[in-house]
């Protein structure tokens, strides 16, 4: 195979394999890349001590430095946590008023709250905030318990519906349809009034019954004016929002047999200061409400079972 | 395992082939006055005055810039250049200035061969630099050569130790001199010696000081024949209508001492053969070989060569700025085209053209520039939303920037969406209207969150928001953007 020969032309041996007439001479490597390379095999040696490197039947070589990716990773989330100490220590001393009044603290606890949204929110309420059928749209203008800060916070520190926590918000419509309270003529009644109220459907004798019924049923929780209680947690019967639909068939299935949306008590899964963040975050979504103003409505305390009829 | 044949690699003489590996002769050149070498000084001056005092030139921006006529900062995404502020997206005038300079590159050397490499390049001004310290420490040629040659001695050292501080003195001031373009000079200089500058400055002037040290102390002419592309670059450009220093060879040959010249004076050409053209030479090149990529053409070879011609009584030029078409004509007993006519070829022609297109389209880009921008992003999570009185809101983060190096009073107005108004974080719904002010900082981008509703049954729709300067400036500046609303459209 090998035929090595001397090169005329440059006098250097050649490597002795010949392909269509072209050789290679065998010209020594420079003298810098030989130590080079030596230099590398002696890093290589170094490395392989010091840090995990061979392959094994259960686990790799461990090097003497104990170095690893997940402890790498351990210490920069360590960091960021340190990073981040001293602003979620501001944010847990401060009240939700006071972190409101603190355009720095506000923009921090928004983006933080923006980030826990994200994970633990978003399943129900969609990840723009818009929410869905049964599940409230957070970015509107249209509060079921309250929009200002305090009321958000407490909403989903205690929950609603959340069986177990006795702050949680609790509001049940009685089942009138199902349970007899109402004849079907007297539910379709009813609901024309409803209809009527958001000028979806024009007064009638139909609806004149519907008012009748509906201020002998309905205006304990939502309001001889229809425009909902949010001590009930009782929506606004004449706005453009509806959370179960707002066609006849809709309204007449909940109030025939309501549907109860449930919210878990968040106190229980995430902490104070996260709870913090994620009220000024559904609050920056463009429907805030302002507390001041809030603050002249009784206060919200649902400590029974409001009266159903 | 067949051990390999030991052999001694020829020579060249005994091969009788040319080597593939050249090992580098070091170069001594001699000291030369001349019109060429009062060029070089010229030119060095200029430029070294040119790097080091432009940044600590002053220029008066008012309280809300920097006040350094060229800034380059990149800590705040900003150039400074004397009147002209740049921002990150008007980058192309800096990529513009970058292609002016290419084809201004190919400008001249179209129409004065490669004095670029010869006077005006870097590594041709710091390695003529060094050159002179070597002169100064070593003394001459001669000196230096013998010096080379000197075993290692005490005094060799001495010697050596106080050339290479210097070397390393000025190739700190080089590239200490370069930090000082990307922040508040004087601050920096200040900094910089209390050790509170910021480590990319001294890793920067640390790099730029061996690089400097290396390559002009040491590498010099290496640089231009082997590493640099652009001599390679340059022999594809030149042609015969290319300046290039020519050693006129029907004139010099055959060469011959004065002596033997003398004694038989119809043999000679007029080169006397003193070697003074390779002693001078930066590079080392022997220009009677002919064009070559190792000549930077500085013409020190010519002022030499006069030199020697006017000592000996014979007309000056032997080595002479020339073009192959003009020496063509020499050599054929013409006289060769003024030098002047070479500017005018067609080629330089179409250079300075379109080197000057670009320049003029840069300076109407400049002149008519906004300072004044608004972009917006809508969210598009939800495209709407549906209030409760049955209005639509669509929300936009607009982002207006202030390009000016003062605070401004602007305003951004709904243009088109009938009934349309807008809020804002700041702004509370009960004051919503079709617009809204703003002061923006000096030379800055405010981020302002729009929130924009519409009467109940608004369809989708194209409009836009026209922010506007409330100042005398009065500019102004449009974004497109749509509303979106229930069943689409």
């Amino acid at each position: 195979m090998a035929n090595r020969r001397i090169d005329e032309a440059t006098g250097v041996e050649t490597v002795g394999h010949e392909w269509d007439g072209i050789e290679e001479l065998n010209n020594p490597l420079p003298r810098w890349w030989v130590w080079t390379f030596y230099a590398c095999i002696v890093f290589a040696i170094g490395y392989c001590i010091a840090y995990p490197a061979w392959p094994l039947i259960s686990k790799g070589t461990e090097g003497v430095l104990g170095w690893t990716s997940r402890g790498q990773l351990a210490t920069e989330i360590e960091k960021a946590d340190e990073a981040k100490a001293a602003l979620l220590a501001s944010l847990d001393k401060a009240s939700i008023e006071q972190i409101a009044s603190d355009p720095e603290l506000l923009r921090s606890a928004v983006a933080g709250g923006n980030a826990a949204f994200k994970v633990n929110c978003v399943q129900c309420h969609g990840s723009g905030a818009a929410g869905s059928r049964g599940y409230p749209n957070l970015a509107d203008d249209d509060w079921l318990w309250g929009g200002s800060l305090p009321e958000i916070q407490q909403t989903i520190l205690n929950g609603i519906r959340h069986p177990g926590d006795d702050r949680t918000r609790v509001s049940e419509m009685s089942a009138f349809g199902r349970d007899g309270l109402l004849s079907a003529a007297e539910i379709r009644d009813v609901t024309g009034y409803v209809l009527s109220l958001s000028g979806q459907e024009q007064p009638s004798a139909s609806t004149q019954r519907g008012a009748e019924i509906f201020a002998a049923n309905c205006v304990t929780c939502h309001g001889a004016d229809a425009k909902g209680l949010r001590q009930f947690g009782a929506p606004d019967l004449t706005d453009a929002i509806w959370l179960y639909g707002g066609t006849r068939a809709d309204i007449e299935s909940q109030v025939n047999a309501p549907q109860h949306g449930v919210m878990p008590a968040w106190s229980e899964r995430l902490d104070p200061v996260t709870i913090k963040m994620l009220a000024a975050y559904v609050h920056s979504l463009g429907g805030g409400e302002d507390f001041v103003e809030v603050a002249e409505n009784p206060a919200v305390e649902v400590d029974e079972q409001p009266a159903t009829n | 395992m067949n051990s390999p044949q030991q052999i001694d690699v020829p020579n060249q003489a005994e091969a009788g082939q040319a080597q593939l590996y050249a090992k580098r002769e070091p170069v001594f050149n001699r000291r030369i006055d001349g019109k060429f070498r009062r060029l070089k000084w010229a030119v060095m001056v200029v430029t070294l005055a040119i790097y080091y005092v432009t940044p600590w030139l002053r220029w008066d921006r008012g309280p809300y810039a920097p006040d350094q006529a060229v800034l380059i900062d990149l800590a705040h995404r900003r150039f400074y250049i004397f009147g002209i502020e740049i921002w990150p997206h008007e980058f192309y005038f800096v990529a513009g200035l970058l292609i002016m300079a290419g084809i201004g590159l190919f400008l001249v050397t179209s129409a004065v061969g490669r004095a670029w490499c010869g006077y005006a390049c870097p590594q041709t001004v710091w390695t003529d630099l060094f050159q002179h310290i070597d002169r100064l420490i070593d003394g001459d040629r001669n000196a230096r050569f013998r010096l080379y040659k000197a075993p290692w001695g005490p005094s060799k050292v001495a010697r050596r130790l106080l050339k290479w501080s210097i070397y390393l003195a000025i190739s700190f001031a080089t590239g200490g001199a370069w930090i000082l373009y990307f922040a508040d000079a004087p601050t920096l200089f200040r900094e910089f010696f209390a050790g509170d500058a910021a480590p990319v400055a001294y890793a920067t002037a640390g790099v730029l000081t061996a690089t400097t040290f290396v390559l002009g102390g040491f590498m010099r002419e290496q640089v231009c024949i082997y590493m640099c592309p652009w001599p390679r670059i340059q022999t594809a450009m030149l042609d015969e209508k290319s300046l290039i220093v020519t050693y006129k060879d029907w004139r010099g040959e055959p060469r011959g001492s004065l002596k033997k010249a003398e004694k038989e004076p119809d043999k000679f050409g007029d080169c006397v053969d003193c070697g003074q053209c390779v002693a001078v030479c930066p590079t080392g090149y022997d220009i009677r070989k002919g064009p070559d990529i190792a000549c930077i053409t500085c013409a020190l070879c010519i002022d030499a060569c006069d030199r020697v011609m006017s000592d000996i009584g014979r007309p000056r030029g032997l080595i002479d700025y020339a073009t192959l078409e003009d020496s063509e004509r020499e050599k054929g007993g013409e006289k060769p085209s003024p030098h002047w006519k070479l500017i005018w070829h067609p080629r330089t022609i179409a250079y300075f053209v379109v080197w000057g297109l670009i320049g003029l389209a840069l300076l109407f880009a400049l002149g008519t520039r906004a300072r004044t921008d608004i972009s917006v992003s809508p969210d598009r999570n939800p495209p709407y939303m549906l209030m409760s009185d049955g209005s639509v809101r669509n929300s936009y983060t607009l982002k207006l920037r202030n390009m000016q190096s003062r605070p401004r009073e602007m305003e951004i107005a709904l243009e088109g969406l009938p009934g349309g108004i807008m809020w804002s974080d700041d702004v509370p719904r009960s004051a919503a209207a079709r617009s809204l002010s703003r002061t923006v900082d000096a030379d800055a981008i405010e981020t302002v969150r729009a929130y924009v509703i519409a009467p109940a049954g608004t369809a989708s729709q194209e409009f836009s928001f026209r922010l506007r300067s409330l100042g005398e400036d009065g500019e102004s500046d449009v974004a497109e953007a749509r509303f979106d609303a229930p069943g689409g459209g």
